[in-house]
């Protein structure tokens, strides 16, 4: 994909959940797009539907209306199934509390989403260990997360995140639990991925330090964005 | 396999859970096994029936006798090979704990109508020969340490007086399942002594045990024989013995349901308690199911992953109660052999088992599997375990 | 859900366990009432039952001229010599056979026996051949109704009357005259003897005499004593086998209790935690999940008793193994029953939660809050 292209292109997306009996609207029309190669932190107060925008755009929720292209496929027409293969292979997602699965080892964790692809064992391998090489953490290949501390943890995510070449990178308030070190580690792991390897990265974070570090930010209030 | 690895893993995750869970099926399997074997002791008799043999009876009941000059007539129908008379003894061996079965019945008969009671020659002629002979089943000699030559003495509680019987033969059953417990004793010996004592309780034959030569024709034979004594003193009724030892177990049929029963409860407890553990597995496991989904994982994997280590931990406990079965029916069979002369595990029973356990872990799973393979990844993702 | 899946499967222990309990008092019911503690019966010595025995002509007459069987008012001896055979009777609607007691009686049968009443028809004429059946015979047994037949030893009976005897085992049985049933089933002995004692007191005394007597060979037993021997092996092992399920069972629910308690303080560690850290002591808490496993295993109970009291609707008819006769009985349910029950349940709950509760107490305040 050839930076400054769009990659990702949101059109009048509409979305709002029912609690109880109630239907709470969460983003009201809202258009925007991002180049490739972006780093964009989206902020904005609680509840004003930043997680909602990023799982959207990550395909792990459906639109009420609107549409949302990402590399060329718009991936609001597809099906449940066709949305998984589609997320496996196109994108990559950290969240705040890791979410690595406690009884795989690092190796087995980052492995999981080739487990989807038809790669052999021994493809599987280069791949992970490239990944894991990445975030410098191929010395630990075999530990359990419970032997790994937070920023360790973080670091095994993002290596499984990127570990099938996605093109954009979502991010769920990544340093939410980390130190002040750690979570200046992942940071510029990420600036690192965007720079040298054309990832976008899409962040969504409360965090001001980790704002900084993106190129852009964008805010989210009531459902709409504003440019400040 | 992945998927493989993925539930050993997770199936052992929770270990105290797991051990609990594996512990109660195992329990519950082995109750059912140890439940499907005494519903089969019950048919036992059914099931070591012959197909050659016949039971001729008094039509009012079994409490009423036959003639002995009906022994010819039977003997003369077409279609019967051998008759000969048996009487239900009812004796007692010191105390009625010492239950078993023994019965006074013709010796020539009893060698020729009962192939699978397997005696050396010498044993079948001391059996002829001596007037006091008897021959026992291979345990129940055991049980009460007797043998050849010993002098056995019987408590009558239907012909009342102490018997005393010399032990001719120690038969082993041609079949395992045959009932080596039983107690035979020359006919002729009870008869000469009411003829003695009481004789209008002489010359007369509890049942007549008749072999028919082709089994195809036994109901014809039977019918014929009843025609014949139509309208006498002592009508008759005669079926195959397995219609025989049925009736038997059709009088007592209520215990028998009620135990089948009771063996279906059990295996419903487990399930209950199975499904409250993947209930709780499942449950707090759902962030974990949503981040697969999210990595691109579908429905299928989710409900193999959680459907899997159910059927696991209720096999492996299924596999644990199954073996356990073995030593807990050699245990029955030796200390309680009064009430159970023999408690042998069938291979049916075992299959039946295996089955029960199977069918827990898909049963227990239904619903936890389910509801992880449809959650909402955005849902799912909220859940903090 | 667990908390309904755990409760559930106490309930269906607490069910097994009222069962057996119920089963062997229902059983006890039917044969204690089957007999009345001032009548003794004779039988041969030696018969367990009285299909087994014999009492000869002879020996019945010396019985009869000894001291000590009341007097009826008109003067007679309060001593019935009756015989009972079984027979094999179709059942209605099945067709499978069963074995009957018929039993031939006297004209003071009826009156030695106070728990059985004639609700339908009236009694058989002496020297005929008509019969009455037991209301738990007629309703079952082919023939066996109102004005219906049944046939042998050569001989069509029909059936005048109906007789209620209750729970006790009579109510199972056919009665016509002795002498008539004793000439067609050519049977010159009788069973057994009744009688009435002119004075409780006396057994002893009259047992000692009919035992000791050389020309007797005879043994005399209190009526509800020879009844209840006669089932005796039959209720030890409903007994037994009801008791060794209910342990099986009682296993498996506690392993289910303490599933669910263990996840209960796995759940509420932080609450723990938080209660600790404002002062409540580790007993406190220790008590508050115990109690939990208490109230769990008490709503078990109650459930599993409710549903077990239904079993009451239930009759059970089987064969009694030492007489080969039927025997008919119910569930009967008694307080005493219910609150073993309950306590049983709670018992359970207890056994269940006993650890995982005490797990609760020792956590430590620190390792608590920190894993919120």
């Amino acid at each position: 994909m050839a930076a400054g292209s769009e990659i990702v292109i949101i059109k009048n997306v509409t979305k709002s959940y029912r609690r109880g009996n109630q239907i709470v609207p969460v983003l009201e029309d809202i258009s925007f797009t991002i180049q490739s190669g972006e780093f964009i932190a989206l902020m904005g107060p609680s509840g004003s539907g930043k997680s909602t925008l990023l799982n959207l755009i990550a395909g792990i929720d459906k639109v009420d209306s609107g549409s949302i292209i990402i590399g060329g496929c718009e991936i609001t027409t597809l099906s449940e199934t066709e949305l998984a293969r589609w997320r496996a292979v196109n994108v990559g997602f950290v969240f705040q509390f890791y979410n690595l699965i406690p009884v795989l080892t690092a190796y087995e964790n980052v492995e999981l989403p080739l487990l989807l692809t038809r790669l052999s064992r021994r493809e599987r391998r280069d791949h992970v260990e490239a990944a894991l090489e990445m975030v410098n953490l191929a010395d630990r290949m075999d530990h359990r997360p419970s032997q790994l501390s937070g920023g360790q943890q973080q670091r095994v995510a993002i290596a499984r995140a990127i570990v099938t070449d996605p093109a954009i990178l979502v991010a769920d308030e990544p340093t939410g639990d980390l130190d002040r070190v750690s979570a200046g580690e992942i940071l510029s792991l990420m600036d690192h991925l965007v720079q040298d390897f054309d990832k976008t990265i899409i962040m969504v974070t409360h965090d001001p330090r980790a704002a900084e570090k993106a190129h852009i930010i964008r805010h989210l209030e009531k459902g709409l964005l504003t440019d400040r | 396999m992945f998927m493989l690895k993925y539930i050993l893993r997770n199936a052992f995750r929770h270990k105290l859970r797991a051990l609990l869970t594996v512990t109660g099926v195992a329990i519950a399997i082995l109750a059912f096994g140890l439940l499907r074997t005494l519903v089969g002791l019950w048919y036992l008799g059914v099931e070591s029936s012959s197909s050659t043999r016949l039971v001729s009876r008094n039509a009012i009941s079994l409490v009423f006798s036959l003639p002995i000059s009906y022994k010819e007539r039977i003997r003369q129908i077409p279609g019967v090979t051998k008759a000969g008379a048996m009487n239900w003894f009812g004796g007692i061996y010191i105390s009625e704990k010492n239950f078993f079965p023994n019965f006074a019945i013709e010796p020539q008969a009893f060698l020729d109508l009962y192939p699978e009671f397997l005696l050396s020659p010498e044993e079948q002629k001391g059996f002829l020969l001596d007037r006091q002979g008897a021959v026992v089943g291979q345990k129940l000699a055991n049980t009460h340490g007797w043998k050849l030559g010993d002098r056995v003495i019987l408590k009558g509680t239907i012909f009342p007086g102490q018997w005393e019987f010399v032990i001719r033969g120690i038969y082993r059953g041609a079949q395992r399942s045959t009932d080596e417990t039983q107690f035979f004793f020359n006919w002729d010996y009870l008869n000469e002594s009411l003829r003695r004592t009481i004789p209008r309780r002489a010359d007369q034959a509890g049942i007549y045990i008749v072999g028919v030569a082709n089994p195809e024709k036994a109901a014809e034979v039977a019918q014929a024989i009843d025609a014949s004594f139509k309208n006498s003193l002592a009508e008759t009724m005669t079926e195959t013995e397995k219609a025989f030892q049925l009736s038997f177990v059709a009088m007592t049929e209520a215990i028998m349901i009620a135990i089948k029963i009771v063996s279906y409860v059990v295996i419903v407890i487990i399930m209950v308690v199975a499904a409250n553990t993947m209930a709780m597995t499942a449950r707090e496991r759902i962030s974990e199911y949503a981040t697969m989904k999210t990595l691109g994982f579908q429905w299928h994997h989710i409900a193999a992953a959680v459907f899997g280590e159910s059927l696991f931990i209720a096999i492996f406990g299924g596999i644990v109660g199954i073996v356990g079965t073995f030593p807990a029916a050699l245990f029955i069979e030796k200390e309680l052999s009064q009430f159970f002369p023999t408690f042998q595990v069938t291979t049916t029973t075992t299959v039946l088992q295996l089955s029960a356990a199977i069918l827990v872990g898909a049963t227990a799973s239904i619903f936890p599997t389910w509801r992880a393979a449809t959650i909402r990844i955005a849902v799912g993702l909220r859940r903090i375990g | 859900m667990t908390t309904v899946l755990t409760a559930s499967g106490m309930a269906l222990v607490v069910m097994v366990f009222a069962a057996t309990l119920m089963l062997t008092d229902g059983l006890k019911k039917t044969l204690v009432e089957t007999g009345s503690p001032d009548n003794v019966v004779v039988i041969r010595k030696g018969a367990q039952t009285e299909v087994q025995s014999g009492v000869e002509r002879l020996q019945a007459n010396l019985v009869e001229s000894l001291p000590g069987i009341a007097i009826g008012s008109e003067g007679n001896r309060l001593l019935s010599k009756e015989l009972v055979v079984l027979i094999n009777l179709p059942k209605r609607g099945s067709n499978k056979p069963s074995n009957v007691v018929i039993r031939g009686v006297s004209s003071i049968s009826l009156a030695l026996r106070p728990q059985v009443r004639l609700v339908e028809g009236r009694m058989p004429q002496p020297g005929s051949s008509e019969i009455m059946t037991g209301s738990g015979i007629a309703r079952r047994f082919q023939g066996t109704g109102i004005g219906e037949h049944l046939r042998f030893g050569m001989r069509d009976w029909t059936v005048v009357g109906i007789f209620d005897g209750g729970t006790t085992g009579f109510n199972s049985e056919v009665w016509g005259d002795v002498d008539q049933l004793m000439q067609a089933f050519r049977r010159p002995v009788y069973s057994s003897m009744l009688f009435r004692l002119a004075d409780s007191n006396n057994f002893e005394k009259l047992k000692v005499q009919i035992e000791s007597d050389p020309r007797l060979t005879l043994e005399a037993k209190r009526e509800p004593r020879y009844y209840l021997d006669q089932s005796e092996a039959m209720s030890k092992f409903l007994n037994i086998l009801g008791m060794t399920l209910t342990i099986i069972f009682s296993l498996g629910a506690i392993i289910g209790a303490m599933i669910t308690m263990y996840a209960s303080v796995a759940n509420r560690v932080a609450e723990i935690g938080t209660l600790r850290a404002l002062g409540f002591q580790r007993s406190s808490i220790l008590a508050a999940f115990l109690s939990e496993a208490l109230i769990l295993g008490l709503i078990g109970g109650l459930a599993g008793l409710f549903f077990a009291s239904f079993l009451q609707l239930l009759t059970i008819s089987t064969m009694n193994w030492q007489s080969f006769s039927e025997l008919s009985f119910s569930f009967s349910l008694t307080i005493t029953t219910a609150l073993q029950s309950i306590a049983f349940s709670m018992v359970m709950g207890l056994a269940g939660g006993l650890i995982p509760a005490l797990r609760a107490g020792r956590i430590s305040i620190v390792d608590a809050l920190r894993e919120s």
